[in-house]
């Protein structure tokens, strides 16, 4: 029953969107399903909820964890979009080129909003491998409307590329899908998740690694791993800044999610050394690539973007090296999206400051706009691992998981990259903070800033101290992976 | 040769006939029938006695990509002043060549694969491998947006009879599920080529930065 209002509330909202042509009912409506959707996950944690459907759509921890994620952040991301739709004009001029655009009416990027809120949860929820993949191609599809919500040729660009790479890309996990079900053609009910794992003895082994490199190369395209992460820079760069909060903290997960499905199932068939030494190898190249392009990178947007890159490849790595690296990865999952979430924000508010988004152009943040200076000098530090932040703890231990492991060249290369992405960063991020913009200060509204205050506060209290029910729930996961 | 085998001979002929096509409207026509074949393959693969939702199905898909794809992108040309491919990356000569040899990998590829005793026709997956290369091919070989969807939609189909091909039975509901995605997608490509259009009037994706 909850896990179907979990479903319904936000895809009923965003049906709704479409229609209330009062503007304080939409957005009060986007606020109010944000709401519920939280308040419902938050009831999860403590009572889950049993499976509907025969069994294809069920909370368990690994879905919760995810789901709780998306869900925060979507709150965070509906009020600053209050403030962000109350502030943006109907007509603008483009700051680099200097041509005049609209906006995508406000009922379909809310409606959409909500719809692709529906869509990841139901990538949560899916315990059927069939139903994953309808779920993770809706997301896609909810959210190409909302990268293409400024209405001009980059965007469109940005959107074109989006919608068919990645649906490509998801093809090609649905043909993995396919030959999934001809590797367990022994077992009943072949695409569900429970009954792969209970018989995973009976599975044919190279029909299930051709499954997984096509689920790797296809949910991968999605979730942003090089080589076929090409969509994600521009993609994330057009859209508005809580879309591309929204991507990046929640929409990336919710296709790892889509990998890390059948990684378990390697795991219970005991052939997690293939699946772990393939997420270990697109691990390890998305963060080489990702240090390539964010060294020197003019656009700052362009750069959270690469940077997403980079840490998708460290969730992936640290699932595939496994054991206590697991538990890393989950925290690593969590950190990242508050983090992104916070700097994709106060990126969008240096952008209505300054008008541009070359890095370049921007000078001074922590005397023009001080509240979002602060959020960014201190989202530099926080993405990069630095104590006494959230990533720290889940960086340092997949580097101490790599090194006990015996994986010296790995953890030599990890360690190489990260300091890498960190120098290259900080040059950008801090040059722009510092300096003098030649502008007095500004006020900042308390929409804009209050959201990835609170994103960043929670990174720094994760980065301090585990509360003991996450600490159970990442326990919980870990176990199943095989870790402890 | 049985009837599943002429029918595999059929998928392979409209996959090189649109690789060498460049007028939309060919390729519009060849896209929709080989739609249809492709919705009626589960019927005539059935060994068993069919059932209700196996028609449905049938129905659904050749209406959805025998008669709604062929519309939209119809309609879709009609809003774009261009008539045909125009400067493809890759030659409509070169692209046969490729075809052809992708056939032969893709026969050679099929004789390594150990498959069940459960399959359609011994050509038939490696017809699938050849439609979803040569809907990847054209996607990445062909600069006009309406091709690169064209390109989606074979990519798609090729898929579709690798399913057929093994005969693996997905329940009706994740069936019904692939079905209004691939048909969304298509969809939002329509939208976004036309919004392309309006602001370029051109769908070149190679020229998409310029302005």
């Amino acid at each position: 029953m909850i896990l179907a209002l979990l479903i319904l509330i936000p895809a009923a909202g965003g049906l709704a969107g479409f229609f209330v042509t009062r503007v304080f009912l939409r957005r009060a409506l986007l606020l109010a399903v944000a709401a519920t959707h939280i308040a419902l996950t938050g009831f999860c944690w403590i009572y889950r909820p049993g499976s509907i459907l025969f069994g294809w759509l069920a909370l368990d921890s690994v879905g919760l964890l995810f789901m709780t994620v998306s869900s925060a952040l979507f709150l965070a991301a509906s009020i600053y979009a209050i403030g962000y739709l109350k502030k943006e004009p109907k007509e603008q001029q483009d700051a680099d080129e200097g041509f005049f655009f609209t906006n995508t009416p406000e009922n379909i990027f809310i409606a959409c909003l909500q719809i692709f809120l529906s869509a990841m949860t139901l990538v949560c929820l899916s315990r059927h491998f069939g139903m994953l993949w309808v779920a993770i191609e809706a997301t896609t599809l909810a959210s190409a409307p909302l990268i293409y919500f400024h209405r001009h040729h980059r965007s469109l660009e940005a959107t074109w590329k989006y919608v068919l790479i990645c649906s490509v890309g998801i093809g090609l996990a649905l043909l993995g899908t396919l030959m999934l079900t001809v590797s367990a053609s022994a077992i009943k009910n072949n695409l569900m998740l429970s009954q792969l794992l209970d018989n995973s003895g009976l599975i044919n082994s190279p029909w299930l690694k051709a499954a997984f490199v096509l689920f790797i190369t296809g949910y991968g395209t999605k979730m942003g791993l090089a080589p076929l992460h090409t969509w994600l820079p521009a993609a994330h760069s057009e859209s508005p800044s809580l879309v591309s909060a929204l991507l990046s903290g929640a929409l990336l997960n919710c296709s790892f999610l889509g990998i890390l499905r059948l990684h378990q199932v390697f795991v219970f068939a005991g052939q997690s050394d293939f699946s772990g030494n393939l997420l270990i190898f697109f691990g390890l190249f998305s963060m080489a690539v990702a240090a390539f392009f964010i060294v020197a990178q003019k656009d700052f947007k362009r750069m959270l973007a690469y940077s997403s890159v980079e840490h998708m490849g460290i969730l992936s790595l640290g699932t595939g090296l496994g054991g206590t690296a697991i538990f890393a990865s989950m925290y690593h999952l969590i950190n990242h999206s508050l983090t992104k979430g916070m700097l994709f924000l106060a990126a969008g508010n240096i952008i209505a400051c300054y008008k541009t988004r070359t890095s370049s152009d921007v000078k001074g943040i922590l005397k023009r706009i001080p509240a979002t200076g602060v959020l960014w000098t201190a989202g530099l530090f926080a993405i990069a691992g630095f104590p006494p932040f959230g990533l720290f703890v889940s960086e340092f231990t997949i580097f101490k998981t790599a090194f006990d492991q015996g994986y010296y060249f790995i953890s030599a290369i990890y360690l190489a990259l990260l300091t890498i992405i960190f120098a290259g960063m900080s040059h950008i991020m801090l040059n722009m903070s510092q300096g003098d913009s030649g502008a007095g200060r500004e006020k900042e509204s308390a929409l804009a800033v209050i959201p990835p205050a609170v994103l960043g506060a929670a990174t720094l209290i994760l980065g301090l101290y585990i509360p003991d029910f996450l600490l159970n729930l990442l326990n919980e996961i870990s176990a199943i992976f095989g870790a402890l | 040769m049985n009837a599943a085998d002429t029918i595999m001979i059929f998928l392979i002929l409209t996959n090189l006939s649109l690789l060498a096509s460049s007028r939309f409207n060919a390729c519009i026509k060849i896209v929709a029938l080989q739609g249809v074949i492709v919705g009626l393959l589960p019927l005539i693969a059935a060994n068993g006695p069919l059932t209700i939702y196996s028609y449905l199905l049938a129905l659904l898909i050749v209406t959805v990509k025998g008669i709604l794809f062929p519309y939209l992108l119809k309609h879709t040309l009609r809003s774009v002043n261009v008539r045909r491919e125009i400067e493809p990356f890759i030659g409509y000569g070169a692209s046969i060549i490729i075809g052809v040899l992708a056939l032969i990998v893709s026969f050679w590829l099929t004789t390594h694969i150990p498959f069940h005793d459960k399959i359609l026709s011994t050509t038939a997956p490696a017809v699938a491998f050849f439609t979803i290369f040569c809907g990847l091919f054209i996607i990445v070989s062909r600069v006009q947006a309406l091709t690169q969807v064209m390109g989606y939609i074979v990519f798609e189909n090729g898929i579709y009879i690798f399913g057929s091909a093994l005969l693996i039975e997905q329940s009706f509901l994740v069936e019904l599920g692939i079905i209004l995605d691939v048909f969304v997608v298509v969809f939002i490509m329509g939208i976004t080529m036309f919004h392309i259009s309006r602001a370029f009037d051109h769908i070149d994706t190679d020229r998409l930065r310029e302005k």
